[in-house]
């Protein structure tokens, strides 16, 4: 719906000289929605140490008061562009207030530092982000039928087939701008829920996770654009027996992938066990309300006021898969966070109890 | 030359743009992806394919691989969660996907692959729905009688919704079949180009497809796989239904595998199975042709179990007798018979070798199922479970000499090029 009739827009091959567009994305004030815009930059270039710090109009955000709303986003990771192509830039970009200190929104900077505390121990990260397609309106899930509901869950697992599976270009085309992007994408399948999908993005290490996951879901709400859809990161978009959407998230460190690391990953688990408010209040970005809706002990979910653990138990809030189980190292899958979670807070959460002992 | 061969082509695109055809509603508005040309930076997208609990439905998921294999051994295993595809519970519900073959993706192009995987439980031994593996260890057993196979896959076209026929009309049905068999015309055929794309997709990823006919339902095609050795046989049919299902998606089409989707005169769909031997393709193969004919009659049952997803049942709304079916209750054979549950090919008579036709197994049937009985009734079953058989049914007209099958050495033979038999 934006004039071109499905045609290639005639001016993206315009010649742009030295001059590249740096598109500074960042986190605003709700934690789960993404803003933007571009700078032009005159020398082309992947690092962000090479551009500038920038700012933006935080009243306009949820992020600042009128009287005094610049705030500055500070670029940390650089990703090519898969919309604009050649030498231009996505930029993930971290949000600072007036006096060059943290903003309060800015989640990234601790997970940061706390990454960098016990880099030793190598943290590796796998995300596997669930979310669900709507049409245009954000309202009704896209494919679903204009008046009811689609039959019941089961055949649309990685299904296949007009009648099982919506949206597949959009996830087709996600794929591919995150590998050109430099996006670490691992895999991707349809979900239990009607015009609901995944990906996983790892291993990433530290600070990468977040980062890597925050660009992925930008490069998602932006594909979606080109097919008139609208990305849902809801964690129950739809009441009733359809499944809620989360953000598993797979962790290991140096010990636990070594040989003998079976024990490590248990006193790790027994660890988060201790700490299963805290963790929730971290899941989403609500403090747990919206958790509140989608983790029943159904569908797939351990319930949010117990926390439990078991090999290959996907009702359990902490999963470990059954080859680690044999291999007797590995990683473990916390099932708790919401689909809509910061990752950083996700990731900073689980190393302060695992790697910290806070 | 050559210049008035591109502009025929390039005037044969224009042509079928005009036909107007279905399209996914997909917000592309028939136009291409324009992020399917971007670049992959080496990494490789490998699409993991199975079957899941129903035993006649697929699922399939990708992964990222950072280089192209060159061998199914190269690939990593995986696994999934069978609790959402009818094959495990929730507290243990990881299955296990052991890659067995792979093609090139038609859909991705490039140095993507299509991965056929089998399901293994968690200990690794095959998942109670995984029909390959059996098949595999009676083809390994079998190996040397070279049993080659063809199958015949027959499939309705539904709308978009999976329920009604695509092309039929909204409130009612076409004429009576008659003109729909191999027809050409738009009163004729519906969804040409899903068949079109389909086989061009199975070439391109290395499917052997052999051929293709417009069937005697309307909106209703057969496509041939063949000729295959062994196990090749189920690996390249369920990957080639894949491609068919993800092809209709770009078309909004639905593919059906119901033996029988519309009840009352209408045709059903099968899965009819060529097979042939070493000994079966050389001079005198028409004697062991019969021989497997009295094995065959002896098994019927066996054979009606394996030849759907359900045990025999869905196959009872097919095999009347009519619409060019057998009755499910009885086993026979003839020479040019469709109305027999094998048919031996008039040609084959003639030479006095070749192969037979098998027409009792279900469009919806597991070829893994399908051959692995086949060969398990033809070669590898005793003998004396045979014959007591026929004591047990006591027909006088079967012959009691029935023979422990020819091996190939029995015979001074030499290995023929396959595509010489393919008919």
């Amino acid at each position: 719906m934006d004039g071109l009739d499905g045609q290639t827009n005639p001016f993206l091959d315009l010649d742009q000289g030295e001059a590249i567009q740096a598109y500074y994305i960042w986190i605003d004030g709700s934690g789960q929605a993404l803003r933007g815009k571009t700078k032009t930059i005159l020398k082309k270039t992947m690092d962000p140490k090479d551009l500038p710090i920038w700012n933006f109009d935080g009243s306009s955000t949820n992020q600042s008061l009128g009287e005094n709303s610049d705030i500055y986003i500070k670029p940390v990771a650089c990703f090519k562009d898969p919309f604009r192509r050649g030498d231009n830039i996505l930029v993930m970009c971290e949000t600072l207030d007036h006096e060059g200190n943290v903003h309060p929104t800015n989640k990234r900077n601790s997970c940061f530092a706390n990454m960098e505390k016990c880099k030793d121990l190598h943290p590796w990260f796998g995300i596997e982000q669930e979310y669900t397609m709507f049409d245009y309106t954000g309202v009704h899930p896209y494919g679903w039928p204009a008046n009811g509901y689609p039959g019941p869950q089961g055949p649309y697992y990685c299904g296949v087939g007009s009648d099982k599976v919506k949206g597949r270009k959009i996830v087709e085309a996600h794929y591919r701008a995150c590998l050109y992007a430099g996006i670490k994408i691992a895999g991707s399948n349809a979900e239990v829920m009607p015009s609901q999908w995944e990906y996983q993005v790892g291993p990433c290490e530290g600070i990468e996770m977040g980062d890597h996951l925050w660009v992925s879901r930008w490069i998602l709400q932006r594909i979606a654009e080109e097919f008139n859809v609208v990305i849902s990161f809801d964690p129950k978009p739809i009441p009733g027996d359809w499944n809620g959407a989360g953000c598993h998230t797979n962790i290991s460190t140096q010990p636990m992938r070594e040989d003998g690391g079976y024990p490590e990953i248990i006193k790790a688990i027994e660890l988060m066990g201790e700490k299963h408010v805290e963790h929730i209040i971290s899941y989403d970005p609500s403090g747990g309300e919206d958790n509140k809706r989608r983790l029943t002990g159904l569908h797939e979910t351990a319930s949010i006021d117990k926390f439990s653990y078991g090999v290959a138990h996907r009702g359990a809030s902490v999963r470990i898969p059954r080859q680690v189980e044999a291999d007797g190292k590995g990683y473990f899958e916390d099932r708790r966070p919401s689909s809509n979670s910061d990752p950083y807070v996700v990731t900073n959460r689980i190393i302060r109890t695992i790697c910290l002992g806070e | 030359m050559i210049d008035r061969l591109s502009k025929s082509r390039s005037s044969a695109r224009k042509i079928n743009k005009i036909i107007p055809t279905p399209v996914a509603d997909d917000g592309l508005d028939g136009k291409s992806n324009p992020f399917f040309d971007l670049d992959q930076n080496g990494a490789v997208m490998a699409y993991y394919i199975w079957i899941d609990g129903t035993g006649e439905n697929m699922r399939g998921k990708t992964r990222t691989l950072q280089r192209k294999p060159t061998s199914v051994n190269e690939l990593p295993e995986w696994n999934y969660d069978g609790s959402s595809t009818g094959q495990s519970t929730g507290e243990n519900s990881d299955v296990l996907l052991r890659p067995v073959a792979f093609y090139r993706d038609p859909f991705r192009r490039g140095d993507n692959i299509l991965v056929m995987c089998e399901t293994l439980c968690p200990d690794g031994s095959p998942h109670p729905t995984n029909h390959r593996f059996g098949c595999k260890e009676k083809m390994d057993k079998a190996y040397a009688h070279r049993p080659w196979f063809g199958i015949e896959q027959e499939y309705t076209m539904l709308d978009c919704n999976g329920k009604h026929p695509y092309g039929w009309p909204e409130n009612g049905y076409p004429g009576p079949q008659g003109p729909y068999y191999c027809g050409v015309g738009a009163n004729r055929v519906h969804g040409r180009s899903i068949v079109e794309a389909h086989y061009r997709a199975c070439m391109y990823a290395g499917i052997k497809i052999a051929g293709s006919n417009a069937e005697v339902m309307p909106s209703q095609w057969e496509y041939q796989v063949g000729p295959c050795e062994g196990v090749e046989m189920g690996d390249m049919l369920w990957v080639s239904r894949w491609i068919l299902c993800r092809v209709a998606e770009e078309f909004n089409v639905v593919i059906s595998f119901d033996p029988k989707p519309i009840k009352g005169d209408w045709n059903g769909a099968g899965l009819h199975t060529n097979i042939s031997t070493e000994a079966m393709r050389h001079p005198g193969g028409l004697a062991v042709i019969q021989d497997a004919m009295s094995r065959f009659e002896k098994m019927h049952i066996e054979h009606i179990q394996a030849y759907d997803p359900n045990g025999g049942e869905d196959n009872k709304r097919r095999l009347t007798g009519a619409h060019e079916t057998a009755s499910i209750h009885e086993f026979s054979y003839g020479v040019a018979n469709r109305g027999a549950s094998v048919r031996i090919p008039r040609q084959v008579e003639k030479d006095g070798f070749g192969y037979f036709e098998d027409r009792r197994p279900a469009s919806n049937a597991d070829p893994y199922a399908v051959t692995g009985r086949i060969i398990q009734t033809m070669i590898l079953e005793n003998t004396e479970v045979i014959k007591a058989r026929c004591k047990e049914t006591q027909t006088s007209d079967i012959s009691d000499n029935i023979e422990s099958p020819l091996s190939p050495t029995d015979l001074d033979l030499k290995i023929e090029n396959k595509e010489d038999i393919l008919v």
